[in-house]
């Protein structure tokens, strides 16, 4: 760390959300012309640090210091002015307008009053080519863009505004291998011109690559700030974590499973987002999903579940040809699947609902007589996922939404398991989750494999996959290009097949070229 | 982010809505003395039961985040159908009542496939639907009044009173709103209506048959204008053009004064109650009080406005 | 050409209802006993332009994602304004017209600033208005009469030479004065912003509140009009509840009909003149095929649920069921 003026610096900032701190007492210091990355785990408090400096929200308590004065952004187009431009993951783009229009969408250029849409479209066109994605027609509007191209709009749209810090919020989860080589190499010739980047990644070795600088938080406080390559692996990780890791996940058995498998899965196909995917998943396995994000793990998941229209291929589910048709057909008791969802506020739980009504949403049909509900069985089965699970609420009567993150979580996982499902599918499950739920969920998912449940589950974290999963299979471009068993679950493994390197083992479809 | 205060947030509206009443109540009894006699207030709570069958079907519909446009002309289609089948025979006379009640069950039924199964916005295709039955009975009536008595039931239950000397119509919305509250308190399908309310895309991820709920909600919403749509007719003995037209607004009004949201997923029947003798009385005052119908749509509208003031805004978005 | 293909996208939904009118249109006109003459043309066009004002009002709401039910009664009202206030000398007709306008502008502002300030939404704050501002119009217009200035009224909705009907004219000019500087300025953008999503407009640094009162505003602005020019062409003023209302809902059917999208952020008030067109035409077609006269509102009512089914089927086509929810 220089001895010179930091660019930008916070100081002492807490912030609070309900009864929740999400920030106390953090520090950062922001250096023109470096890469600092920000480290930490899901609730550590990066994410609401960002949201401070971009002006999305409000701290309680602290200061930041822009070139040494204090400032406060009270809305976002207030840090955009300061020279502050946050990427988000596409939430700021509107879909409905056009590339140009949304690139251009705070201060366009103006001819007579009225927006100058030739000028825009060059000055869209100038900022696409500067984040190196020439490929993008300005006129196309954003909602017929994939994922990947839009986080890239995203990046040509706060890039355009020609801005003294940028600040990336896990900006490269969509994008495909190429993307993010494109891109680093934009972010690199930025920082040498002087810009400042703040960095929020879960990737290590995204942030072995680009960082000049890190700061690792833990439970809303700043932990520790060191030069990038001064600290190994193992140290970063305890930081983050706040003990040692081992102990984190339960003993795998060690004989592998044998027997009739559960699940069965035969060329499976949808639109160009799943491609002839084939696997087998036996009763007492825990099959990881990995992979890149958005290689199509999430929609494996939706089409085993009957949300997808339009999937050929064969499902088998305990020797039965099964086609699910939602939802609905996937719990009844011949498939028994259960789904726990992405976003747990939006697809797991009904907020304003209370913690009793989301319980016994998917049971609903066995809790109840012709229609009635039957109040003791309802109360029976709602205080024995309660003990099980050791949700920890209040009462049970008010809203989900009052609950923490990680209770939240458990409610979802609670409700499904009323249903007695036989193959549970987890979309992965522990994101936002502190550290001491995610190891009670990790007991309980193998405890459910110990009683005979099939397990299929998608990560984002590595760690997850390598210290719960029996058997790991790595997606790329919406095909299974790997399989991992047991030992072979490495890190390493997981990540050069993720970017579908070859790395010395036996390639599971044989075929497959290198991307 | 969370909603601590939910439960209390259920009860400060109905609170609300009930201290409206009173205090509408006591403005009146300043303008007539007998405007706290019992006769008046029976008479007032007898008009308030047409409304209150329309306001709840329209607070099923609502709950689920829709809305039911159709309703003018399938309470005409109620009371077009039911004179109609008293005219067709003995047989006719004694189904009269459920036949009305069954011709809205079907548009309703209609109206809950296209919201469930084809997607459409409810408030498009309930316009829509409104303007069919329109035309159907244009065409039943040929653009006359039509010329069909109701039935002795139907007149009785309209405007008949048996015990007490507390009207009939009354019974029934009692009836009809105890087998709410417990649909709404203690079956499925009550729960799933408030799921879907809430987070639709939840409800269908847990599996809960939400476009049938959906359908059979609109078909409530149906049956129950059209049975208002029958005792009108029985309370004026013939059924008419236009005769729900007055009866849309106020509904909507009704269950939003009464605390349900009107984005879904919360409200709780007493506070319809609540918001159905709110407008009643309401609507009652302003004639008592004489003053001409401008003034009348005026205040009306003014103190909808003013009461969703204090307790019906939104939460501001963080 | 590449950004041919990207206009053609943005705007399918206004296109197809130009095509569906047109083809209406010259079924309507082929059939008539009169052809395609001045006065059967003029008829029709006085009508859809009247729908056509106060459709343009609903898509201004309708695109912040929206929904305005006082549309139809800011129509009535301004039309028994006008029958009190148009008439006189030229600058008593001036300034009456003026004040009319004014009034649809207060009537939009205080529909947007209710929503905005008093954080109400949209459906129910317009149910309330729409039984003021019908209040209003009572009292101005307790039975129906009045008068307005016969010169003017007469100018704006006959014929130029060459048998084009001058309300169209002046629909034209109101769509080149207000419409085409709002959709390219960059409040119009904000407005289409704040209906395709809040969230990422409030990102993006958009003025949330001022795109949406300026919405509202317009929108009452353009009702006036509507009911200025229906003061022209009946030449008095009435308050006619059931009016109101039907102009109302058919301005939603209209917004729809013209490829404007409900869920707001899409579409554009072009497509909801000629989705009110249509509309309009629907009637006369079936008048000109002489259709029993019994048969007409149910026919209008079928055809209406069928435009707006097929105007939302393209739902139907969804991979991932999970995109039918919002």
């Amino acid at each position: 760390m220089g001895a010179t003026m930091p660019l930008f610096q916070m100081q002492g900032v807490a912030k609070s959300y309900g009864g929740v701190r999400a920030l106390e007492e953090a520090h950062l210091r922001v250096e023109a012309g470096r890469i600092h990355a920000v480290l930490g785990e899901n609730g550590a408090g990066k994410s609401t640090l960002i949201k401070i400096m971009s002006g999305v929200v409000q701290a309680d308590a602290g200061d930041m210091m822009l070139d040494g004065a204090r400032v406060v952004f009270p809305s976002p187009k207030s840090a955009n002015a300061a020279g502050i431009a946050c990427i988000f993951q596409e939430l700021s783009l509107i879909p409905d307008l056009s590339v140009a229009d949304n690139i251009a969408i705070a201060n366009p250029p103006r001819r007579f009053g009225l927006i100058d849409r030739r000028a825009q479209r060059r000055f869209a066109e100038a900022a696409l080519a500067r984040a190196g994605a020439e490929d993008i027609h300005p006129l196309a509007q954003v909602k017929d863009l994939p994922l990947s191209r839009r986080q890239m709009v995203e990046i040509a749209k706060a890039l355009a505004r020609k801005p003294r810090i940028l600040i990336l919020d896990e900006a490269t989860s969509a994008l495909t291998a190429g993307d993010v080589a494109k891109v680093f190499t934009v972010l690199k010739r930025l920082r040498d011109e002087g810009l400042a980047l703040l960095y929020i990644s879960h990737r290590m070795q995204e942030i072995d690559e680009l960082a000049d600088d890190c700061s690792v938080y833990r439970n809303g406080r700043h932990v520790a700030s060191y030069q990038a390559g001064t600290k190994s692996r193992n140290d970063v990780v305890e930081m983050m974590i706040g003990r040692e890791y081992s102990h984190v996940f339960p003993p795998k058995p060690a004989l592998p499973k044998t027997g009739a498998p559960a699940l069965e899965v035969a060329g499976l196909n949808w639109t160009h987002r799943l491609n002839d995917i084939s696997f087998a998943a036996r009763p007492g396995e825990i099959v990881g999903l990995g992979g890149l994000d958005g290689q199509g793990q999430r929609e494996l998941l939706l089409a085993l579940f009957g949300v997808l229209r339009g999937v050929t291929g064969d499902v088998v589910v305990n020797g039965v040809r099964r086609h699910a048709r939602g939802p609905r057909s996937a719990k009844a008791a011949a498939t028994a699947m259960a789904l726990i969802p992405e976003d747990r506020k939006t697809e797991g739980l009904m907020l304003p609902m209370s913690v009793r009504d989301n319980l016994t949403l998917p049971a609903l049909d066995s809790l109840a007589r012709f229609g009635v509900i039957d109040r003791a069985r309802e109360q029976d089965a709602v205080e024995r996922m309660v003990k099980l699970l050791a949700i920890k609420a209040a009462n049970l009567d008010i809203p989900v939404g009052a609950l923490s993150g990680g209770n939240q979580q458990k409610v979802v996982i609670a409700k499904w398991l009323m249903v007695a499902p036989r193959i549970i599918l987890l979309n992965d499950p522990t994101r936002g989750i502190d550290v001491g739920t995610k190891q009670e969920i990790y007991q309980l998912l193998r405890k459910l494999a110990d009683e005979g449940a099939t397990i299929l589950f998608y990560s984002t974290d590595y760690d997850e996959l390598i210290g719960c999963c029996d058997r790991v299979l790595v997606m790329y471009d919406g095909a299974v290009t790997r399989e991992l068993v047991g030992a072979e679950i490495t890190e390493h493994a997981l990540v050069s097949s993720a970017f579908s390197i070859d790395s010395g083992s036996i390639d599971q479809t044989g075929e497959r070229q290198v991307g | 982010m969370t909603m601590p205060a939910f439960l209390a947030r259920i009860d400060k509206p109905v609170l609300a809505a009930f201290g409206c009443i009173i205090l509408l109540l006591l403005v009146g009894s300043l303008y007539s003395s007998s405007f706290l006699s019992p006769e008046y207030l029976l008479q007032q709570l007898q008009v308030a039961s047409f409304l209150g069958l329309i306001a709840t079907g329209m607070m099923l519909v609502v709950l689920l985040g829709q809305i039911d446009l159709s309703v003018p002309w399938v309470v005409t289609v109620g009371g077009m159908m039911s004179t109609a089948a008293a005219g067709w025979g003995p047989l006719g006379e004694a189904l009269a009542i459920p036949f009305g009640i069954t011709c809205g069950m079907v548009m309703g039924l209609i109206s809950g496939f296209g919201v469930a199964y084809l997607r459409v916005p409810s408030m498009i295709f309930t316009l829509g639907m409104n303007a069919v039955a329109q035309g159907l009975m244009v065409l039943r009536t040929g653009g006359f009044a039509p010329q069909d008595h109701s039935t002795e039931t139907m007149h009785f239950l309209a405007t008949g009173r048996s015990i007490l000397n507390i009207p009939n119509a009354l019974f029934v919305w009692i009836a009809v709103g105890a087998a709410t509250i417990f649909l709404l308190g203690r079956t499925t399908f009550g729960r799933t209506v408030y799921a879907i309310g809430n987070k639709e895309r939840a409800a269908y991820l847990s599996g809960l048959p939400t476009q049938r709920v959906i359908m059979l909600a609109f078909m409530a919403s149906g049956g129950l204008s059209a049975f208002a749509g029958v005792l009108l007719a029985g309370y004026s003995t013939k059924a008419y053009q236009s005769m729900g037209d007055p009866y849309l607004l106020p509904a909507v009004a009704a269950v939003v004064l009464g605390g349900t949201n009107i984005l879904g997923g919360r409200g709780s029947y007493i506070g319809t109650i609540a918001g159905v003798i709110l407008i009643t009385l309401l609507q009652s005052i302003l004639s008592v009080m004489q003053i001409d119908e401008a003034g009348r749509q005026l205040i009306y509208g003014a103190v909808i406005i003013g009461m969703l003031l204090v307790y019906g805004r939104q939460k501001k978005a963080s | 050409m590449g950004d041919f293909r990207y206009w053609l996208a943005e705007n399918k939904g206004t296109l197809l209802a130009v095509a569906v009118f047109i083809i209406m249109f010259a079924i309507y006109t082929g059939n008539h006993s009169a052809g395609f003459s001045g006065m059967v043309v003029t008829t029709a066009a006085n009508k859809g332009v009247l729908l056509a004002l106060v459709a343009m009002a609903q898509t201004l709401v309708v695109l912040t994602a929206g929904i305005d039910l006082s549309v139809g009664m800011v129509f009535v009202l301004a039309n028994c304004l006008a029958s009190q206030l148009v008439v006189g000398d030229a600058l008593e007709t001036t300034f009456g017209v003026v004040v009319v306008l004014l009034a649809g502008v207060a009537c939009g502002a205080l529909n947007g600033l209710i929503v905005i300030y008093g954080r109400l939404q949209p459906i129910v704050t317009t149910l309330a208005t729409g039984a003021m501002f019908y209040g209003i119009a009572l009292w101005l217009r307790p039975i129906p009469g009045g008068d307005v200035n016969s010169d003017l009224a007469d100018a704006l909705t006959e014929q130029l030479p060459g048998g084009i009907p001058t309300s169209l004219v002046v629909l034209l000019g109101i769509v080149l004065v207000v419409w085409v500087p709002l959709r390219r300025s960059e409040i119009g953008r904000a407005i289409y912003a704040i209906g395709s999503s809040e969230p990422a407009a409030y990102m993006s640094g958009v003025n949330i509140d001022r795109a949406r009162l300026t919405a509202y505003i317009v929108s009452g602005l353009l009702s006036a009009c509507g009911g200025l020019m229906l003061t022209f062409i009946t030449y008095s003023g009435e308050a006619s509840a059931t009016i109101g209302g039907s102009y109302t809902l058919n301005s939603i059917a209209a917004v729809v009909i013209g490829g404007v999208s409900l869920f707001g952020g899409a579409g554009s008030a072009i497509g909801a003149i000629f989705g009110a067109f249509v509309l309009r035409t629907i009637g006369d077609l079936l008048f000109v095929f002489d259709f029993d006269p019994l048969w007409q509102p149910l026919f209008q009512g079928v055809i209406l649920l069928l435009a707006v089914t097929l105007g939302s089927l393209r739902l139907l086509n969804v991979k991932n069921r999970l995109d039918l929810f919002g």
